[in-house]
């Protein structure tokens, strides 16, 4: 099958595009930065139409990735980025006759804030999604689910906490906060959280590719579907990095307004930093955020490869390697 | 005077509604609301429900929302009530029956009704149905009353709203009645559900009606209602169709003695209590609705095939058969150590007078006793002569605390009480109904003081005179006794006379006890039936009713009494025998090494606690029976086989004992059980019973019979479990508590023997969170030094969240720490997985920092 992977130069995006060519897949990409992949690559912005009708020229299905992932920054930037994105790839699909689209979405989409205990794939509700990147992404999907026609397929893929080994967003921060004694327990750290291993998350998205068409139109929240106590995988995250775990217990509710505060402060002063704390945040680390697989594992026909357990001792050996290295 | 129709109430679908003209007997032409769940064609037949007063067909939603499959429902406004007109006058009881037949006749109902009816809606709705015998399929009623009861004034609340001057008030000058009618739901009803019922009623032209349903209530002799109200109450004797009782029984307005006498003029009529529900049972307990579909589809289905009788019904022993048996020996019958001997023939004449001093005093056969006694020979004494007198022993043992004794105690209507006097003052204090029979011997003032209309010397005494009555029907009820009550009210458990020879005759033959055999009995019950399996007993010298007093030198004594060779105990006194075995002396030890057989029962009894009893009882095999109040026996294990079964998923609990067949109901990816029965080998599910000592059926609680017995012939013990290649059942813990994962149902007791046997893990308990089909298993461990201080319930630390994993068998999401693990209050050992649950989920949601709104 020939597929266009847009936002490959991420650890997921990376992964499924690498899957896809394992598999003898003609694979094209699209970043901004070369992304050092064995295949055909389009470099450019995601939300330039001209460069992304031109990537999809001639692909069967579009796997669509790029996004800006942060917890801060301009509402106008992830507007930019995911829902103007999003839009030009839609536009770009059905201009080039591309049948399927699988847009990577986020679990965010539909979260009001609630703990998520074995929730399904509600609807994204862009009005209720907490902060810029959760918004977005549920506008971007809102949109993309309504392109889904006899034309073009649709089908949205909600991975949710991607992590692995040479991942930058999740398990080197919270490595460096582990390593510099900064990392809290928000709550009582026993929120159950469900993760997905990358390996496991690109099986998906390539198993999203073939089952899109008879599947389509709908959003399948991804996950390990091993859920567990939030203090316990902060805890085996850094320790795969030989760091140590969490150290100190924040009040849940004085976590968030913290979070409030720094984000006040943060957008007053227009820093561009990471901020320590947001009340997205506050909350993703103090309520339960775990999901029924059952419709996603039966629509994909897929299961997750890596458990929990391999996956840290995935993470431990590249961490080890790294090490040796330095 | 036409209001507008009902929109937008939680519950209530508008398409229902409907307004329908119709005239009256005086050609008055009035505007009906009716909720239908439309039209007849084709249908099988109509529900016609009538509410009372003050609420209206809303009432009804639930069953308007799931009808038994074919039928219409139907459930009017009364006139002047809810949306239907208003009237300018009273209308009495004749007229309101008459109106009901005027819109049945204008609705063009012609096929089968079945009434259903709560309050004042009941005498209407059975008006109606001794004037349409031809369509009447069925009556329900639910807290309503067709007549006072002899004796009774009427309800307390109704007749203070009677009073003129406070009815005016507070009927229709203010809304005190109709916000009252819905304000004694505990918990309390929605408000948004609360405002539904008062919609209508929201101004004194609109509430006239309601005061006026008042004043009809013919309290007193001349009543303009009060002839058609006493017709329609003696006419409900000749209904022949099938009646179904629905009965909230915190009702303070229509209290038991309305239950009572509904149940002697429908006798046939089958009867649920639906405990902690009051007045409103249709909104007190909505399940109501689920159990009048059933009824209903029941009743269109015809009667059920009548469960395969028994080629040939066995000779049916009775209870006292084998005291009888042995009238003439004058060898001990029971010994309480310290106390009395009473010898085979004393007893068995005992028992004859006794039981004829209780007929001579009105003690009815198909009637039923309270006894409210201690383990004791007059309490022997007495249940074998209420058995020979042809009624029913009620026993609720002080396990289920006073509220839970009180409850069942009630439930079950006992016609006489017998107790000795902590008993009688209990009786006083629960307010139960029947006349007072004393134990032991009463000054005249204690037995004034008390009601006690007689004492057990005086009957004895009395039926030397008097003739034994004749022997009654096999099925006549025998025992009402109680479950645990772990997971809820207690429920009544009924045994026919048949069932308790089958059980006392199962028993014999399972334990191979003969005449020769005798037995100490330091389990309360046991030491009742003694008698009835036709073997000597003796008690020991401690309060069995405490059986953590029992010490090995106490059992050796009792042992020594009487040459016992068999031991009753449970589990709970045979932890302290093993502890105190020290303290034997080398004559104590001879007498207990004489003893064949062990049998412990009551509470799981781990194999370890009867390993620890070689050395006390060196000479008995010791032997655990599986069974519930429901059944017991229904398999037994030996000490050998269980170490010869192993270890598996579950306990190991042995073979099915002669006579009793056992089967599983699969349980569905969602954890029910309703895949068809099956005795194949590896197959979980619910563990199912027959056998002939099962229960006859639950008391008062028809659903629960009605789920419990679905497959006819077979008892579902709530238990789920599988048969092994060689026959043996292993239980995996209660159908309740089953965890159904995404990657099948997880039963909790393997992964729990598996935690267990982890060094610092004294208990374990697993349990699912979650929607049900997608739970993920949650273990909670205690350990066997428990921290004194900290949170009650809290993440494991990771060394031993790793070793539960390693050991659980399953995948588990968390690892738990708890000071204890919540349990029943009779066995102090059924762990109440569902509230551990409940607890597990609220930690494992995390900490909400705020209720929804949006970040930005």
């Amino acid at each position: 099958m020939r597929v266009l992977v847009t936002g490959a130069s991420g650890m997921l995006g990376r992964a499924t595009a690498e899957a896809l060519l394992a598999r003898g897949d003609d694979v094209t990409v699209l970043q901004r930065r070369p992304a050092g992949l064995p295949c055909a690559e389009v470099l450019g912005d995601v939300a330039d139409a001209a460069v992304v009708t031109r990537a999809a020229r001639g692909r069967d299905a579009v796997v669509h990735l790029a996004a800006k992932v942060d917890v801060t920054g301009r509402w106008a930037e992830y507007e930019r980025a995911n829902v103007g994105g999003t839009r030009t790839v839609v536009a770009a699909c059905a201009a080039e006759g591309v049948g399927r689209l699988v847009h990577v979405s986020s679990p965010s989409v539909a979260h009001a804030g609630d703990p998520l205990t074995g929730a399904g794939a509600d609807p994204a509700d862009p009005a209720a999604a907490r902060g810029s990147y959760a918004r977005s992404k549920a506008q971007a999907e809102v949109l993309a689910l309504a392109a889904d026609s006899p034309g073009l397929a649709v089908l949205a893929v909600r991975p949710h906490l991607v992590w692995g080994p040479g991942d930058e967003q999740l398990v080197a921060r919270i490595v460096a906060r582990g390593r510099a004694g900064r990392l809290p327990l928000v709550g009582s750290g026993a929120a159950l959280v469900d993760t997905t291993y990358v390996d496991n998350a690109a099986a998906a998205l390539v198993a999203a590719v073939d089952a899109c068409g008879p599947v389509h139109g709908e959003a399948l929240v991804v996950s390990n579907g091993e859920p567990r106590p939030i203090g316990e995988l902060l805890g085996r995250l850094c320790g795969a990095a030989g760091a140590p775990g969490p150290r100190r217990r924040v009040p849940a509710r004085a976590a968030w307004l913290a979070g409030a505060v720094v984000e006040g402060v943060w957008a007053a002063t227009d820093r561009r930093a990471t901020p320590p704390l947001t009340r997205f945040l506050a909350e993703q680390l103090s309520t339960a955020h775990w999901f029924d697989q059952r419709r996603t594992r039966a629509a994909l026909g897929w299961r997750p490869a890596v458990p929990l357990e391999e996956g840290f001792a995935r993470l431990a050996a590249w961490y080890a390697a790294a090490d040796r290295q330095a | 005077m036409r209001a507008g129709a009902p929109t937008d109430l939680p519950g209530l679908d508008p398409t229902w509604s409907r307004r329908v003209r119709v005239k009256d007997a005086d050609g008055r032409e009035h505007g009906w609301h009716v909720l239908d769940t439309g039209p007849e064609d084709g249908a099988a037949g109509t529900l016609l429900c009538v509410h009372g007063n003050p609420t209206w067909s809303y009432l009804w939603r639930r069953l308007l929302a799931a009808p038994p499959p074919g039928w219409r429902v139907v459930a009017p406004d009364q006139l002047g009530m809810g949306w239907s007109d208003r009237l300018d006058a009273p209308r009495t009881l004749a007229q309101r029956v008459a109106d009901l037949g005027d819109l049945t006749a204008a609705l063009d109902i012609r096929g089968p009704v079945v009434t259903v009816a709560h309050d004042w809606g009941g005498i209407i709705s059975l008006g109606w149905g001794l004037e349409h015998r031809d369509q009447l399929r069925g009556v329900v009623l639910t807290n309503t009353a067709v007549a006072m009861p002899e004796g009774d004034l009427g309800p307390a609340l109704i007749r203070l709203a009677h009073a003129p001057g406070i009815r005016a008030t507070a009927t229709v000058g203010t809304p005190v009645f109709v916000r009252a009618a819905t304000a004694l739901s505990r918990p309390a009803l929605p408000p948004e559900v609360r405002r539904a019922f008062a919609a209508p009623y929201r101004s004194p032209g609109r509430r006239r009606s309601v005061g006026d349903f008042v004043a009809d209530i013919p309290f007193r002799e001349g009543h303009p209602s009060r002839a058609v109200q006493e017709a329609i109450a003696e006419g409900v004797r000749t209904l022949d169709v099938p009646a179904l009782l629905l009965w909230g029984p915190r009702d303070p307005v229509f209290g038991e003695r309305y239950l009572t006498d509904l149940r002697d003029r429908l006798p046939r009529a089958q009867v649920h209590r639906y405990e902690g529900a009051s007045h409103l049972l249709p909104e007190d307990a909505p399940q109501y609705a689920a159990a009048v579909a059933r009824w209903v589809e029941d009743l269109s289905a015809g009667p059920a095939a009548p469960a395969a009788p028994s080629p040939d019904p066995a000779p049916v022993a009775r209870p006292w058969a084998a005291l009888a048996g042995r009238a003439g020996d004058v060898s001990p019958a029971v010994v309480t150590v310290g106390g009395t001997a009473v010898t085979w023939a004393q007893l068995a004449r005992r028992v004859e007078h006794l039981a004829a001093g209780l007929a001579a005093a009105g003690v009815r056969p198909g009637q039923r006793v309270a006894l409210l006694l201690e383990p004791s020979p007059d309490l022997t004494a007495a249940v074998y002569a209420v058995w020979r007198a042809g009624a029913a022993v009620v026993v609720a043992d002080k396990g289920l605390g006073f509220a839970g004794m009180r409850r069942a105690l009630r439930g079950a209507a006992a016609d006489h009480v017998l107790g000795a006097v902590p008993g009688l003052l209990a009786a006083r204090a629960m307010g139960l109904p029947g006349t007072r029979i004393a134990a032991g011997p009463l000054t005249p003032a204690r037995r004034r003081a008390l009601g006690a209309a007689h004492d057990l010397a005086e009957l004895e005494e009395r039926g030397r005179s008097a003739p034994v009555p004749p022997e009654c029907p096999p099925d006549t009820d025998a025992a009402v006794v109680f479950t645990s009550g772990a997971t809820g009210p207690a429920k009544g458990v009924v045994y026919t006379q048949r069932q308790v020879g089958a059980q006392l005759d199962l028993v014999r033959r399972t334990y191979r006890l003969s005449p020769d055999d005798a037995l100490v009995a330091a389990f309360a019950p046991f030491s009742i039936l003694g008698p009835g399996l036709g073997i000597a007993s003796a008690v020991p010298d401690v309060d069995v009713t405490a059986p953590g007093t029992l010490t090995a030198a106490k059992l050796a004594d009792a042992a020594a009494a009487v040459d016992a060779t068999v031991v009753f105990a449970a589990p709970a006194a045979l932890r302290r025998v093993a502890a105190t075995a020290a303290e034997l002396t080398a004559g104590q030890r001879a007498a207990l090494a004489r003893v064949r057989l062990l049998m412990s029962a009551g509470a799981p009894v781990p194999a370890a606690l009867l390993r620890s009893l070689r050395d006390v009882l060196p000479a008995a095999e010791a032997h655990t029976p599986y069974g519930m109040t429901e059944a017991l026996p229904v398999t037994d294990v030996s000490l050998e086989e269980i170490d010869l079964a192993g270890d598996g998923e579950g306990v190991c609990v042995g073979r099915p004992v002669d006579g009793v067949e056992v089967r599983v109901s699969p349980l569905s990816a969602t954890g029910a059980a309703d895949g068809p029965l099956t005795g194949a080998a590896g197959v979980t599910g619910e563990v199912c019973v027959r056998a002939p000592h099962v229960k006859d059926r639950y008391d008062a609680l028809w659903a629960t019979e009605r789920a419990a017995s679905r497959d006819p012939g077979w008892h579902r013990t709530g238990d789920v479990g599988h048969l092994d290649d060689e026959g043996r059942l292993w239980i995996g813990g209660r159908l309740a508590h089953v965890v159904p994962t995404a990657e099948g149902v997880v039963t909790p007791v393997g992964v729990e023997q598996r935690v267990e046997r982890l060094p610092g893990v004294s208990a374990a308990a697993a349990v699912g969170v979650g929607p049900a089909g997608a739970q993920v298993v949650v273990v909670v461990v205690v350990r066997a030094e428990p921290a004194r201080r900290g949170r009650r319930l809290a993440v494991a630390g990771d060394d031993l969240a790793a070793a539960v994993r390693a050991a659980a068998g399953v995948d588990v999401a968390a690892v738990l720490v708890a000071r204890s693990l919540p349990v029943d209050i009779r066995h102090q050992s059924k762990v109440d997985r569902t509230a551990l649950g409940r607890r597990a989920a609220r930690l494992l949601a995390g900490s909400p920092v705020r209720r929804r709104g949006r970040t930005r």
